[in-house]
């Protein structure tokens, strides 16, 4: 094996260590610090079953960046969706196309094949925006610009392995089914797919200490996951219920 | 007028281009020591202040979801940036409220955040500086906790919760806004924000029921302390003598009248309004909650009914059984508490209420939704609820109404620029140029449908329309309470059926 494929391993290792135990810490945080009072934005469901439909609703058609902007929306939704879709495309390295899981993974590719092209109109166009609004402009550091450098990177230089120049795709396989088991593979030395896979793992790097934490932090949404019941059922957080225990004294 | 620019008025709304430092030197006066300490907070800035605050902030980040997750989620998507009226008015790109987030944001990312210590420059973390600290106090004095940008928000952030927050750190480093930390002093020692007194309180009531009772010839009763009554009312304490508010007050004691409850006001609970959620202080809020609770229970009342006020509703209704309940000593077949125009619309359901609409006919009627009632809670059962109700009230006394364009009403509701603790005279300049939105649904209304009349159900919206409206080249005496409207069409058992005060109403309105 090559120094170049042990550091991409050494890399990955890492990359998926720091994106697993920060998500988790990040997660367990937001999980752990109560929401002291009922702050729903009305009108809100009443009920759990319409919180669940209301965060569906959020999460999947972007409900409330529909209401506030037609442009951020179908740029911010296509980019979101074609994310998916070629998330979903990328299992095909992960998963062994012998497993009963196997199946979905021929169905979604060429979905996920051309996602790649909605995705960079999607990036393109709120990049545009962070540009050419001065109200969007005014808000943006570099971090933002960088971080939609560093998506449309990542799918200019996947869209060019599919679409240009092949890569040896089950030598790629083989690496990354080659870490999962243990059982080391050389990864092909193209420079695309290296340049690809560096920025990927930079990308899962930053997801935990970024603003990308906006993906874990929807669902904590005290406005968007309380169920508007503040009559009907006392909401008491621990530590409100210390401070009265305390008072009571 | 004014010594500064007011924003014309034009066909439509517009978003300006943002133009730096518009409202820099916007900032309402700072709380002298003896209206700090009453309150837990030191006299004046602290020396280790910079420690202090981010103490506070770690504190408070510990202590509220929203404050940690709202801190960390946004992506600058710039989806709120058009939405908050005090943008719209004064194009300062601080009032867009993610820039106004980020004032606070930038700090807690310099020194909570691994992006910011190591690499301040990239994500636009700061130190917090005296300057840093000065931005604050003007700026989380430019948001009215309105929830607008809440409502457009991908991720729900709401602006309000990180005012709040801000306004707590200034306060634990011990630089309070006056307004609001004397008014609460106010209720700690007397009662009500206003610091009316018990007896002039009694006597105030006492003028009331004998004007009306010389307006309409029937003895309707104004309580107060009455031990043993079956409703405690709860009402911003403007209602007893500003205009139009005590038109609305004396609406609800009509109304009570007509149904034949029993009813009274407390002169130890004698606010609606809780300065304590302005301020983000859950203490303090607790604190003036807690009044109400022991009103009840010495009253021995067995419901509890707010009057018409924004905040006051939103404390009411959201957080009141949290910070002073559980209310299991009262009445379980209704909610606790009432919003009044729930307990009106109740009985006007039943039937048990009748009206001469045409006592109203010389308006023609719009409704401007309260941001706090709009955005943060609900009346009935269902929601918005909170739209309907007051809307259902009004149509039951009046025959005219139209209501503003669709995306200034109802959960896209403009705050009459006035709210979260702003109404004070230090700020006019902000409370102008903030209603600037809600001045141009007016005007699109009256244009449109023939408006002459604003009803709102919030004494701080009265108050800032009646004084910032004019300024757009209305007249003080077009906004009116909604149970202002009920009380001047309400037929009161065994009235003269030849009752002339809606023509009275209308001559004064003629003059002035």
């Amino acid at each position: 094996m090559s120094a170049l494929s042990v550091s991409y391993a050494i890399l990955f290792y890492l990359a998926t260590t720091i994106l697993v135990a920060g998500l988790v810490y990040k997660i367990r945080q937001y999980w752990r610090t109560p929401a002291p009072l009922k702050i729903a934005t009305t009108p809100a469901p009443v009920t759990q079953t319409g919180v669940v439909l209301r965060m569906a609703r959020e999460v999947v058609l972007f409900a409330s960046l529909f209401k506030s902007n037609k442009w951020i929306w179908i740029f911010g939704w296509m980019f979101h969706i074609s994310l998916l879709l070629i998330l979903l495309r990328h299992f095909r390295y992960f998963v062994d196309n012998t497993s009963i899981i196997w199946f979905w993974v021929p169905l979604i590719q060429p979905f996920g094949k051309y996602a790649a092209f909605a995705m960079l109109i999607g990036l393109g166009g709120l990049w545009a925006r962070r540009i050419l609004v001065d109200r969007v402009r005014y808000i943006s550091s570099p971090s933002d610009h960088l971080m939609l450098a560093l998506l449309i990177s990542i799918a200019t230089s996947g869209a060019l392995m599919k679409f240009v120049s092949h890569t040896d795709i089950v030598a790629v396989k083989a690496f990354f089914s080659g870490l999962m088991t243990f059982s080391f593979q050389p990864l092909p030395e193209d420079p695309i797919l290296l340049i690809h896979l560096g920025l990927v793992a930079t990308l899962m790097i930053i997801f935990p200490i970024s603003k990308l934490l906006h993906a874990p932090g929807i669902f904590f949404s005290p406005t968007r996951n309380q169920i508007d019941n503040p009559r009907e059922k006392r909401h008491l957080a621990p530590w409100a219920a210390e401070l009265e225990a305390e008072k009571a004294k | 007028m004014a010594d500064f620019e007011v924003p014309e008025l034009k066909e439509t709304l517009e978003v300006p281009k943002y133009v730096d430092g518009t409202m820099a030197h916007s900032a309402p006066y700072i709380a002298k020591p003896q209206f700090q300490e009453p309150l837990g907070y030191p006299g004046e800035l602290v020396e280790n202040w910079q420690q202090v605050a981010l103490d506070k902030m770690s504190d408070l980040k510990s202590r509220y979801r929203s404050f940690q997750v709202y801190l960390d989620a946004c992506v600058k998507c710039g989806a709120c940036t058009d939405k908050c009226h005090y943008y719209i008015g004064t194009a300062d790109p601080k009032n867009m409220p993610v820039a106004r987030q980020d004032l606070l944001r930038k700090v807690y990312r310099r020194y909570f955040t691994f992006a910011g210590k190591y690499f301040p420059k990239l994500v636009g973390a700061v130190d917090l500086s005296k300057e840093v600290l000065d931005d604050w106090y003007s700026y989380f004095h430019q948001c009215s906790q309105c929830r607008r940008c809440s409502v457009y928000c991908p991720y729900g952030i709401d602006t309000a919760e990180i005012s709040m927050a801000a306004r707590e750190i200034l306060d634990s480093v011990g630089i309070g806004q006056k307004y609001c930390n004397e008014i609460m002093g106010k209720v700690y020692k007397i009662g009500n924000n206003l610091g009316l007194p018990q007896p002039a309180l009694a006597d105030t009531l006492e003028g009331l029921e004998e004007e009306v009772e010389e307006d309409t010839g029937i003895p309707v009763k104004f309580p107060l302390d009455q031990k043993g009554a079956e409703i405690l009312l709860v009402t911003p304490s403007a209602d007893f003598f500003a205009e139009p508010h005590v038109d609305g007050l004396i609406g609800y004691a009509k109304v009570f009248h007509e149904a034949g409850a029993s009813w009274t006001m407390s002169s130890y609970a004698s606010e609606a309004g809780n300065f304590g959620m302005f301020i983000g202080s859950y203490e303090n809020m607790q604190k003036i909650a807690l009044r109400i609770r022991k009103a009840a229970i010495d009253l021995g009342v067995k419901r509890i009914v707010f009057g018409e006020c924004g905040h006051a509703w939103r404390v009411a209704y959201a957080f009141l059984n949290t910070l002073a309940g559980p209310f299991d000593f009262l009445d379980p077949r209704y909610p606790v508490p009432q919003h009044i125009c729930e307990y009106t619309y109740d009985l006007i359901q039943k039937n048990k209420l009748k009206f001469d609409k045409s006592e109203n006919d010389h308006m023609t009627l719009t409704f401007h939704d309260s941001c706090n009632v709009a955005r943060a809670t609900r009346m009935g059962d269902k929601p918005g609820g909170q739209f309907d109700i007051p809307r259902a009230v009004i149509k039951a006394a009046c025959n005219n109404y139209v209501d503003m364009p669709v995306d200034t009403i109802g959960e896209a509701t403009f705050c009459c620029g006035g709210g979260g603790g702003l109404l004070t005279d230090d700020l006019m300049e902000i409370r102008v140029k903030g209603a600037l939105p809600r001045a141009q649904a007016l005007k699109t209304a009256t244009d449109e449908g023939g408006v002459t009349h604003m009803a709102a159900i919030c004494a701080i919206c009265k108050s800032q329309f009646t004084k910032v409206l004019p300024y757009y080249g209305f007249t003080m005496d077009q906004i009116v309470s909604v149970h202002q409207l009920v009380s001047d069409a309400i037929i009161l058992t065994g009235a003269p059926g030849d009752d002339d005060s809606g023509e009275d109403d209308k001559d004064n309105s003629d003059k002035e």
